[in-house]
């Protein structure tokens, strides 16, 4: 072999680089902040509102719009599993013929390779004082093995060797976790339906705007929110039935759905997300002076185009105005309209005032509009997901929380033993937190010689 | 004994014990050194037994929940995890002078909570009412308050290192541990923190899960737990890279513990997303 490195064998020795698993992680650091800068998600015009074509453009390229799922970044990730997978891959064999195949002699290289080394002088034959030795070398640290060599005796010992593959185990859960992810994306989906109260839906929208069947149908009975007496909102409550072939799934009656806690069949769960108004409301559209009357009607939360191109949408509806107008009787609705020349108006439409309607009118300038009535109800807003990645993602979640607590705060702490006439010298390590193994391994020593040669410690 | 008197007490508790800190640091007289630390002891009972009284002062209004909801209960909570991990750091290894440091951080949540921040106990939005509250803001403020400790340690690291050797004769410098202690304890406050922040990400995205359906939607307060995790993820991995210990250690911790504050009070305040509960 010469010194020089073939191209496979550089390759692989940048993929086992530690410098490159501390690049790849301050990389993902850094580039992700670009995106909790730059909003995700959005439509082309509500960026082009707040930069500049140039920069979008530029943008666009670098995939800012999307950027954990740009090719760069998807990128670093799988560079940062390969690096994850190749120094494992180079190490662990090392660490397994540590963990199963022990050095079991305490020979003269090792006594210098050892921090912790003490020499005990007592009487007896290696025999006898071996026997001894390993049984209280048993009852204070963990069960010794023997081995018999250049005339002198062994003993070797070991606490949770296992713990040496606790930084792999770490590693593993992260690709355990993007496992869990490729295959959310791969066999879930994530969507969302909106519910009329009363009504029901079989049906969901995905996230890419096609429609997919349940199977089976949500029926949504109620929908109510509570609100604390600060204003603020207390509580989302959808009471939801399942029905399939056109029965009440057992058990999914009449279940309510909050917020925090929301409702599972056949893999799919539906989570209370929003609410809104659904319905329809009837005006008659005049001249200030009650000419050309034309009925339009405005959905709750949407907006008519009157024939001169205004823009007119309901704010708010009641078909009993008395509770708020103390004396006046009748629906009322309160509109905003927008025109071509952009122009707002707020209106007041009553139903059974004309005259109030159209005081506004002279004073204000824009047409006549006459509440007729409506009919308005809530809905309810369910996201709607299949994910069948999130028991993996949870498995590399334990396996990681796990992994770190062992790596961080168990060691392999390793004790020998070599036992001749008159002689026992002892040794040890641990492969983590040196000084709490000092400590440990200073009160073993304490114990064997309290117990070895009891006359002596007085 | 309302829960905010006692706030303001505890407030002064960790102002005294700083200035304490202070004194031991200049005059090196070893008495002052456990004084700052039980003066920070006492402040740390009185605050748990003002956060203890803020629980059920919620209850007794009807909208009882644990006092983790918003920004002011937060900073005052960030400040009992600091001064308690700086306690158990100081029970263990007794380096008094790091309280000197370390004070500052909870006496400044403190200060800040008090004079600026709203301080009336509002019922839970629903996005809040679960029991992951409790086990997801715990976890991860005891991993913040980790970082904050090893983050004073760090500073004192980057100013011994600085000083060099001339200044160790005598002087302020000479009461702060040597630079390879310094180290150390900076690697064990992060062993601490790392594996609470771990915790904290994992017990976010459960209840993500539980709550919206997605784990991991990279809203801005997701992605910068993960840049933080990034960063303390490198600083561990520093540890055993030739050239990595030592200064760019204590750096990499100074710059971790600026993105934990980013994640925690920056992304409430200049981005938005899903946790703007926290304004």
């Amino acid at each position: 072999m010469n010194n020089e490195r073939t191209l496979p064998q550089a390759t692989w020795d940048f993929f086992c680089s530690l410098k490159l698993a501390m690049a790849l992680l301050l990389s993902l650091a850094i580039t992700s902040i670009i995106g909790t800068v730059i909003p995700q998600g959005n439509l082309a015009p509500q960026y082009l509102e707040s930069i500049g074509q140039t920069k979008f453009r530029l943008y666009q390229a670098l995939g800012f719009f999307d950027m954990y799922h740009s090719w760069w970044f998807v990128l670093l990730l799988v560079a940062l599993s390969v690096n994850l997978f190749a120094c494992s891959f180079k190490r662990l064999p090392q660490i397994w013929k540590v963990m199963t195949n022990p050095t079991l002699t305490l020979d003269e290289g090792l006594k210098k390779s050892l921090g912790n080394l003490t020499t005990l002088k007592v009487s007896g034959s290696a025999e006898a004082l071996t026997e001894r030795v390993a049984a209280l070398v048993a009852a204070h640290f963990a069960t010794p093995r023997t081995t018999e060599k250049d005339g002198s005796f062994h003993l070797y010992a070991e606490k949770t060797p296992w713990c040496r593959l606790a930084v792999y185990a770490v590693h593993v859960s992260i690709l355990v976790i993007f496992a869990g992810a490729i295959v959310g994306s791969l066999f879930g989906f994530k969507g969302y339906v909106t519910i009329p109260e009363g009504g029901s839906a079989s049906s969901i929208v995905l996230r890419n705007d096609t429609t997919r069947d349940l199977g089976f149908s949500v029926n949504c009975e109620k929908f109510s929110v509570s609100f604390y007496d600060t204003g603020a909102p207390k509580e989302f409550k959808s009471i939801l039935t399942v029905t399939e072939n056109g029965r009440p799934v057992a058990g999914l009656e009449k279940v309510p759905v909050i917020v925090n806690s929301p409702l599972t069949y056949k893999g799919i769960t539906f989570y209370q997300s929003s609410y809104g108004k659904v319905g329809q409301h009837n005006f008659l559209v005049s001249t200030p002076e009650g000419g050309n009357p034309v009925q339009v009607t405005i959905p709750s939360e949407g907006a008519a185009r009157l024939p001169d191109g205004s823009e007119v949408h309901v704010l708010e509806a009641t078909q009993d105005v008395g509770p708020f107008l103390p004396g006046k009787t009748g629906p009322a609705a309160q509109l905003e309209m927008h025109t071509p020349t952009g122009k707002t108006f707020r209106i007041v439409a009553f139903g059974n005032y004309p005259e109030l309607n159209r005081e506004a009118v002279l004073r204000e300038g824009h047409p006549a509009f006459r509440y007729l009535g409506g009919t308005e109800g809530m809905y309810t807003g369910l996201q709607v997901n299949r994910d069948p990645g999130v028991a993996i993602v949870w498995l590399g979640c334990l396996l990681m929380v796990v992994g770190v607590y062992v790596a961080f705060f168990m060691s392999h702490r390793r004790v020998w033993v070599q036992v001749k006439d008159g002689e026992v010298v002892l040794g040890g390590n641990a492969n983590k937190n040196p000084a709490g193994f000092e400590l440990a391994f200073d009160r073993l020593v304490q114990q064997l010689k309290g117990e070895l040669a009891p006359g002596e410690e007085k | 004994m309302t829960s905010s008197l006692l706030f303001n007490v505890t407030t002064i508790a960790y102002l005294v014990s700083m200035l304490v800190f202070f004194a031991f640091l200049a005059s090196r007289v070893e008495k002052l050194g456990t004084l700052g630390s039980l003066t920070a002891l006492a402040g740390l009972v009185l605050q748990t037994g003002a956060i203890g009284l803020r629980w059920r002062e919620s209850y007794q209004m009807g909208v009882g929940h644990a006092p983790l909801s918003n920004l002011y209960e937060s900073v005052v909570f960030f400040s009992w995890t600091i001064v308690l991990i700086y306690l158990l750091l100081d029970l263990r290894y007794r380096y008094r002078v790091i309280g000197a440091f370390v004070m500052p951080f909870a006496l400044l949540g403190m200060t800040w909570a008090q004079l600026a921040l709203q301080s009336g106990i509002e019922p839970l939005v629903p996005a809040l009412q679960s029991n992951w509250l409790l086990y997801h803001v715990v976890t991860c403020f005891l991993g913040y308050a980790a970082f904050a400790v090893a983050c004073g340690i760090s500073i004192m690291y980057l100013v011994r290192d600085a000083a060099g050797e001339a200044a160790a004769g005598g002087g302020v410098l000479a009461s702060f541990p040597p630079v390879k202690v310094l180290d150390d304890l900076n690697y064990r406050a992060i062993m601490v923190g790392f594996p609470l922040l771990t915790l904290g990400i994992v017990t976010g995205a459960a209840w993500a899960n539980y709550a919206w359906g997605t784990y991991w939607s990279w809203d801005p307060k997701e992605t910068w737990s993960l840049i933080v995790w990034f960063v303390y993820a490198a600083f561990l991995h520093a540890r055993i890279t030739r050239g990595w210990v030592g200064r760019r250690a204590a750096w990499l911790s100074v710059v971790g513990f600026a993105a934990t504050i980013f994640c925690y009070l920056g992304v409430n305040l200049f981005l938005s997303g899903l946790h703007s509960y926290g304004r």
